[in-house]
Formats: structure tokens, C-alpha cells, sequence
């Protein structure tokens, strides 16, 4: 079908200005974590990792960065020692 | 054992206590034992939509609290005599009632009715963690537009960790004309943002008003578009393979131009 708005500046409907706004909405909000999740996930990682190596607790910090569409955990973990029963391995 | 079914949308104004009374009046039309409950502590509104407001006496509340049986609290509906209400309470103390509690009750309905509707308040705090406690099955109301789309997309990430994982969209006030236009979001684009089964979408219609303003739900009224949507959204729920309605693009000015051009 011919598009008549085409004609009056070739902008989008503003459907399709909603569509694109809550494609880019969604995927911020599904991948928002609430701060009690962080630091469920922050206990779980330390717990796993206190296995091999002993950990700086003060200078953790872990964070949730979120770009239009991409989202990362950023993490820094110090290391004081690894633990004397996994260092043969 | 009947089924219970919330009926939910996050974001308030969308519908859910139309839809609420219309699909209950749908399926009690299609001959199954229905009973519609207000989950909206504080807020009493379905007993409006059913005209039903000058026969309440008891509560949720009070069935809750042991005051009166469930029995004695429930109204019967004046025209279909299998559809009941138990009506909301107007207290303040929202904190009433515990999701363990509703589901104590909703059970015990089950037992007696095909079919348990549960109006949901909006939000997403205690009052909606009540209303989906004994729910065995969703309903998302969603009016096309992003602020509700989006707040559906997080009542669905609620209710799936709820494990409620039979979660249905109703797209309620579409324009069909806007779509056409390109000026409104399109039902495809709501289903594939949210990406759950479409039951069913209600375009926009003024009969809505006058129902509501007579207290008289539309699903009763076939011959009114929002009144067969309803009503077909109650058959789905049955498991009826009803197609899709298609409403009639209006006269418009943009419609007589494509015309007049011979396009479309």
C-alpha cells in the first residue's frame, strides 16, 4: 500500500515511535536487578570463590551497568591469598 | 474443582474490573458456575459494573476474618442466576488480609464454582500479592499504549515467579482506526514485546459507558463490538476456537481519500 505520510516528511507513525521506545524500555527493565538480588548474587560469587582463595571483603564491589541495549555485571575482587589446599592443583 | 483466574494489569484505568465483570457474565451466559471476587481491598468497584451495589452487606473482609460464611457474604447476580459477587471492602487496613488466607478461600470456591474471577487491584505491592495468592491461571489487561505495556511486561515477570505460568493477554481500547493509520501500537507489536498467548482485544467502544453507567455488563450484548469481544474472550477460556473479530474500518476522511485514489 502507498504511504501516504511518506509524503508529509517521511516520518514514522507515532506507532512505531512507541514500538521503538518499548523495545529499548523493556530490555533495560528485564534486565534491571533489584539491590537485593545483587546481593544475593555477591554472596553467591563469594561463596564459590572463598573456596580457592581468600578475599579482600572491603574492596569488593559489584555493579550492574546498563547501556541502551546491553547490560554487564561489573565485578572487582581482591585477592589476599589463595587458600593452601587447592594451590597443587 | 473450578479453575480461579486473576485478572491483573499493573498500571490502574486499563480495565481490569470490566473485564473482570464481562468475562465473568460471558462464561455464568455460557452456563458455568461463576463467582467473581474484588480483591480490591479498600477500592470496592465490581458491585458497580454488575449493579449490584445496593444488595451488599458483607464482605471479603469479613469472610476472611470469620465474621460471615462466604455463603452469606456472596450477592446473586440479577440476571444470570449462576454468577455471584463477593463484594470488596471498603476499610482502609489494606494489611486485612494475607495471601495465605486468600488462598484458604479461593480453595474452598473452587470447590463450588467452574470458575473463580479475581479482580486485581493496580499496583504491584500486598494488595496484588493477595489477588494473585490462589490464582490458578492470568489474564494481562493491556490498553495500547507504552506505560501500560510496560507495566504489563513486569506484572508478567511477577506472576511467572509466582509460577503462574498460564498468563493470557487481553488488549482492551484499541482504535482500530489509529493502527490503520500507524498512529497506535499495533496488536502484533503488543504480543511480540510481551510474548504470551492473545486471548482476545477490545477496541474502543462507547456502549462501555453506557453499560457501565446502567451497571450491566456487555458481554450480555453481542451485538455491541467490546460485548462480542468480551463474550468470545469467555469462549476461549473454555477452549472454543473462535477466530479474531475484525472490526469494519469507520468512515474517515483518510479512508474516502484512499478510496477516491483506488488504493488499499
Amino acid at each position: 500500500m502507498f504511504d501516504f505520510r511518506r509524503l508529509w516528511g517521511g516520518r514514522l507513525g507515532s506507532g512505531d515511535k512507541a514500538k521503538e521506545r518499548l523495545q529499548l524500555i523493556l530490555i533495560h527493565d528485564r534486565s534491571s536487578l533489584s539491590p537485593e538480588l545483587l546481593d544475593l548474587i555477591k554472596q553467591r560469587i563469594l561463596d564459590v570463590l572463598n573456596e580457592f582463595v581468600e578475599i579482600e571483603e572491603r574492596g569488593l564491589a559489584i555493579e550492574l551497568e546498563q547501556n541502551d541495549n546491553t547490560s554487564a555485571l561489573i565485578t572487582s575482587i581482591p585477592i589476599k591469598a589463595v587458600r593452601r589446599n587447592v594451590r597443587a592443583l | 474443582m473450578g479453575k480461579a483466574i486473576v485478572i491483573t494489569s499493573g498500571k490502574g484505568g486499563v480495565g481490569k474490573t470490566t473485564t473482570t465483570a464481562n468475562i465473568g457474565a460471558g462464561l455464568a451466559a455460557l452456563g458455568k458456575q461463576v463467582a467473581l471476587v474484588d480483591a480490591d481491598i479498600g477500592l470496592r468497584n465490581l458491585d458497580l459494573f454488575m449493579g449490584l451495589e445496593n444488595r451488599v452487606v458483607y464482605h471479603l473482609v469479613d469472610v476472611i476474618e470469620g465474621r460471615a460464611s462466604w455463603r452469606k457474604a456472596i450477592i446473586r447476580d440479577k440476571r444470570l442466576d449462576n454468577l455471584v459477587l463477593l463484594p470488596s471492602a471498603q476499610v482502609r487496613d489494606k494489611d486485612a488480609v494475607t495471601p495465605e488466607q486468600m488462598k484458604q478461600l479461593i480453595t474452598e470456591l473452587k470447590q463450588e464454582f467452574d470458575f473463580v474471577i479475581l479482580d486485581c487491584p493496580a499496583g504491584i505491592e500486598r494488595g496484588f500479592r493477595n489477588a494473585i495468592a490462589g490464582a490458578d491461571q492470568a489474564l494481562v489487561v493491556v490498553n495500547p499504549e507504552v506505560s501500560s505495556v510496560r507495566d504489563a511486561d513486569r506484572v508478567i515477570g511477577l506472576l511467572e515467579a509466582e509460577e503462574i505460568s498460564d498468563v493470557n493477554l487481553v488488549i482492551n481500547r484499541l482504535k482500530p482506526n489509529m493502527v490503520k493509520r500507524g498512529e497506535m501500537l499495533a496488536i502484533k507489536d503488543i504480543v511480540d514485546l510481551l510474548a504470551i498467548r492473545l486471548i482476545g482485544v477490545v477496541p474502543e467502544d462507547e456502549k462501555i459507558v453506557i453499560s457501565s453507567n446502567r451497571g450491566e455488563p456487555i458481554a450480555l450484548n453481542q451485538t455491541t463490538k467490546a460485548g462480542l469481544a468480551f463474550y468470545n474472550i469467555s469462549r476461549r477460556l473454555l477452549g472454543e476456537e473462535v477466530p479474531f473479530e475484525e472490526w469494519q474500518d469507520d468512515d474517515t476522511f483518510f479512508s474516502r481519500l484512499k478510496k477516491l485514489f483506488g488504493i488499499d
